[in-house]
């Protein structure tokens, strides 16, 4: 049954995004390969690409939501994030560095017995607020950390 | 030809943990070229996939924002030693590539 919905959401968010690349007319080979969420990778804020990831903007700070990551990054092109929740249900985890010309860095789908534990690093372009959004239960669970940047990773 | 990844995965109890180093360049389509001042065009990571028993156990959807080389990590319940688990990945230009091995 979770399975299902899992597959219907997938499923739904993908003929979504076929749909806004055709009818603007750009019907880039990308989105047709893959369920990449093209509109939430390009959204320029916070709330917009949360409403384009996970159609709502509804959140709420939890402490089931771990995030780690250093109080200061000398090089913004690497920034260590580790995520860990204790959450049940996780359908997935998002990264987002909230001052980021696109914020969402990266979401990651968890399948089957998958456990909420993902780490990885991102580019930031200046110092900002990263904020781990983990979605279980049909809820949006938030944790945040200040990310203070000495270099710049995007652009240059 | 060696491949662009390389894999380790280590089990404890059932408990599977994954760490997955990805060669690519990783590019945000943001920067310049020093010298031209042309837009270097956008090459990125933009899925991969971790598939254990032909089951798929996660799915990481990225941008450029993530950094060059880039790293991943995760965890998942019901895995053996011995089992397979295959990551793969899918750039932004059609290339992809993948791995398999064996969890120790």
């Amino acid at each position: 049954m979770k399975v299902n919905r899992r597959l219907m959401l997938k499923g739904a968010t993908a003929s979504g995004v076929l749909a806004a690349a055709a009818s603007a007319g750009l019907l880039a080979p990308r989105a047709v390969l893959a369920a990449w969420p093209k509109a939430a990778f390009e959204a320029e804020s916070f709330d917009d690409a949360l409403n384009a990831f996970a159609g709502s903007t509804d959140t709420s700070a939890s402490d089931d939501v771990k995030i780690k990551a250093p109080d200061i990054a000398e090089n913004g092109a690497v920034v260590p994030i580790t995520v860990e929740t204790s959450a049940s249900d996780v359908e997935s985890i998002s990264i987002i560095a909230k001052e980021n010309p696109s914020p969402l860095t990266s979401s990651f789908t968890l399948g089957k017995g998958a456990q909420g534990f993902v780490s990885t690093r991102i580019k930031m372009g200046m110092t900002s607020d990263v904020v781990a959004v983990v979605k279980a239960g049909g809820k949006l669970l938030t944790a945040t950390k200040e990310v203070k940047v000495t270099i710049g990773g995007c652009g240059g | 030809m060696a491949s662009s990844i390389k894999m380790r995965a280590k089990a404890s109890g059932d408990t599977v943990t994954v760490k997955a180093l990805m060669k690519h360049p990783m590019e945000t389509g943001q920067r310049k070229n020093s010298k031209t001042g042309e837009l270097i065009p956008a090459h990125f990571i933009n899925e991969v996939t971790a598939e254990h028993n032909g089951e798929t156990v996660m799915t990481a959807y990225w941008s450029g924002a993530v950094s060059k080389n880039p790293y991943l990590s995760f965890k998942f319940k019901g895995g053996a030693k011995g089992d397979m688990l295959k990551i793969s990945w899918t750039d932004n230009q059609g290339k992809s590539d993948s791995i398999e091995g064996k969890i120790r």
